[in-house]
């Protein structure tokens, strides 16, 4: 209940945390304070107020947009259009049956080819995306997981056909398999052989392609799926730790791959709220800083700099009265502007209902091209750094991220409770719980439970798929399997398999079978006599 | 009518689609609505589920799909549960659903669609209201 202050009534409020929050901060509440040692200066250790120096005085954050098209052609055009407008970075989204390693012909396929993003089933689909396009002079980012040895190694294919060396090749590649056995659900194989595999990519890169970053871990997915804005960062840190000793274990040093890690992280979503979000991002690149320095030795100022990208959440979006969604995600964008995002990916009023559509995706656009020119937000670095409510709730975010990661140590570590689903569980449940909250009207959520109107929403354009698409993916199948060489295919799927078995590195191993035109279906196939197949657990 | 008889629900997630968290959201909450719910998991196919549906004497079957395969699903669905003589079972489709698509769905016989944000109260209260059909014409013994 409400308590008084004289004659007002205060509000009571409950941080994240759940620790009440006061009306004001002072300097009281930030005994013992010291700047160097707390904060520093931007581009220093501990990078509490961001990794460089200067941040958006000399380059503006990304403004990436996710598009996925449904077939090679439509997304090289895509692509061409986004090139001849200025953009140097593209995005490649996959349908489901190449994230999940099937191929467009195969039985459990059929209802999912092209939708949510590009179909491929052999280097030649991959071709046809690039077609045209000189990959040393972009940048590309591929949100793909469990499939994404064969990816990479369709990329670097493509490269050298263009005569491109790998080396100059730039770019991204999610690579965090993990994160899908808690939120998203694209895993092959059980979680030891696919954590292997994701130090297979990072040790290639380090070796072959060094300025691409061979992975992302994602915390925007584990937020979706339940957890609150604290568990996503501290869970994403946690799993990367995972990916890190393993490459570790192999003799790789901390500096050598520590600044390969970066990180995609959620703003916004049902447990938003603006300053807790900023905070929470500030106190974990404090703690990565230390983490790397004093729990793996790293001495490379650039193993310590936390680097992360943004995703405005979706969750956090209604599908009642959608244009308020905008405002919403305006908010998202600036917070993601206040943590010092280095790239943001900003939810769509309708991705609600599908698809986003172009004017969706434009307006998403339009928000953050008018946070960083018309607004002045962007013109000072990290300006909310010194203010005694922000600098007391980071010392709180960062000491709560040690606590959540001490804690799955101690209950025997993030990939033991993702196999017996205690994690899932756990997040599922949370999920319930906000839900109820929100059906109860606990939880604000305007035009949902508060402020509603009567009057029919108007109907939403949505992105609609070709259905040609599937019987052209499948006709270009057939044909490449009609006119390849299958003694070449197998004696190569045969070598890719003792390499499995050997435990090798796997990506050289991918290259022949990939020449001679194996599918994605066929090395995956190959890869689970070898490694077997994850069995879901239990969660509900 | 008049039966309190505990109302049995599958959720089912059919295709590869992996987002799950709004199907056991739900699940948590038709348990607390009294009911019996079995989740069967993610990657099904149509048979599979309609099998289970049968060896567990199911009323409801609710599918839960945000990856926009819906429609193609929904229609295999339904040929294999008149295949397999299931008609007395109350479907549901759930999850990211356009306006458009609810209508078709509904067409083929879906008998209740419900896109991501609807309210539990809808689901669990339309499932109230409409599963009596197939236990009036299943059992009629009482």
């Amino acid at each position: 209940m409400a308590k008084k202050t004289g004659e007002a009534e205060v509000r009571p409020v409950v941080s994240i945390l759940g620790t009440p929050v006061k009306c004001f901060y002072g300097p009281e509440d930030l005994p013992d304070f010291d700047y160097k040692e707390k904060l520093n200066d931007p581009g220093e250790y501990p990078f509490t107020r961001g990794i460089y120096s200067t941040m958006y005085r000399s380059s503006m954050w990304t403004m990436r947009q996710y598009s996925g098209q449904s077939t090679s052609d439509s997304t090289n055009e895509r692509f061409k259009y986004l090139l001849k407008n200025g953009q140097t970075g593209l995005s490649l989204a996959f349908d489901l049956p190449t994230q999940i390693g099937l191929d467009s012909d195969m039985p459990l396929a059929e209802d999912d080819v092209g939708k949510l993003g590009v179909a491929v089933d052999s280097l030649e689909d991959f071709e046809r995306i690039f077609d045209g396009i000189a990959l040393d002079q972009i940048s590309t980012s591929f949100t793909i997981n469990a499939t994404a040895p064969i990816i990479l190694a369709m990329y670097v294919l493509v490269a050298q056909k263009q005569g491109v060396e790998p080396k100059r090749l730039r770019g991204t590649i999610q690579n965090d398999i993990l994160k899908e056995y808690i939120a998203r659900g694209t895993w092959i194989f059980p979680p030891e052989p696919s954590i292997k595999l994701v130090g297979d990519l990072v040790e290639y890169c380090n070796k072959e392609i060094p300025r691409f970053n061979a992975i992302s871990v994602s915390g925007t997915h584990i937020l979706e799926y339940g957890a609150n804005t604290v568990q996503a960062v501290a869970l994403a840190i946690s799993i990367a730790e995972v990916y890190i000793r393993d490459v570790l274990k192999r003799g790789s040093n901390i500096d050598e791959i520590a600044p390969l890690f970066s990180f995609h992280l959620p703003i916004g979503g049902r447990d938003f709220n603006f300053f807790e979000d900023i905070a929470r991002l500030r106190g974990a690149r404090r703690y990565w800083a230390k983490l790397m320095k004093e729990k793996y030795g790293a001495k490379d100022k650039r193993s310590l700099q936390f680097r992360f990208s943004t995703g405005g959440m979706g969750g956090g979006l209604t599908a009642e009265q959608p244009l308020n969604n905008i405002a919403r995600a305006s908010i998202y964008a600036m917070a993601a502007v206040f943590s010092g995002t280095r790239s943001l990916n900003l939810a769509c009023f309708d991705e609600v209902y599908a698809i986003p559509s172009d004017l969706a995706i434009r307006t998403s656009l339009r928000v953050q091209q008018i946070l960083a020119n018309e607004t002045g937000v962007a013109d000072v670095v990290d300006p909310l750094g010194g203010s005694y409510y922000v600098e007391k709730l980071t010392d709180e975010m960062e000491a709560k991220i040690g606590e959540i990661i001490g804690k799955i140590e101690s209950d025997g570590g993030i990939v033991k409770l993702i196999e017996s689903g205690a994690i899932q569980r756990e997040l599922a449940r949370q999920s319930y719980a906000i839900q109820k909250r929100i059906s109860s009207g606990e939880k604000v959520l305007v035009g949902v439970n508060k402020f509603k109107v009567k009057e029919e929403e108007r109907d939403l354009e949505v992105y609609k798929t070709d259905p040609e698409t599937i019987n052209r993916q499948l006709q270009r199948l057939k044909a490449v399997k009609e006119n390849r060489d299958q003694g070449k295919v197998e004696s190569a799927l045969r070598k890719l398999k003792s390499a499995a078995g050997r435990g090798d590195n796997l990506i050289p191993y991918l290259f022949e079978p990939l020449k001679a035109k194996a599918t994605v279906g066929e090395i995956i196939d190959t890869l689970k006599k070898v490694y077997g197949t994850f069995k879901e657990p239990t969660t509900v | 009518m008049g039966t309190n008889k505990t109302i049995r629900v599958l959720i089912a997630k059919i295709g590869l689609d992996g987002h799950d968290v709004g199907a056991k959201v739900l699940i948590f909450w038709l348990r607390d609505e009294g009911m019996e719910v079995i989740y069967t998991g993610l990657r099904q196919t149509v048979e599979q589920v309609v099998e289970v549906a049968l060896q567990e004497a199911v009323d409801v079957i609710g599918v839960s799909i945000l990856s926009g395969s819906h429609l193609s699903i929904a229609q295999k669905l339904i040929n294999r549960i008149r295949e397999r003589e299931l008609d007395g079972v109350l479907v549901l489709f759930g999850g990211t659903i356009p306006k458009d698509d609810i209508r078709a769905l509904k067409e083929m016989g879906i008998h209740g669609v419900f896109p991501s944000h609807s309210k539990l109260e809808e689901i669990s209260a339309f499932i109230k209201q409409n599963v009596r059909h197939g236990e009036e014409e299943g059992e009629r013994n009482r």
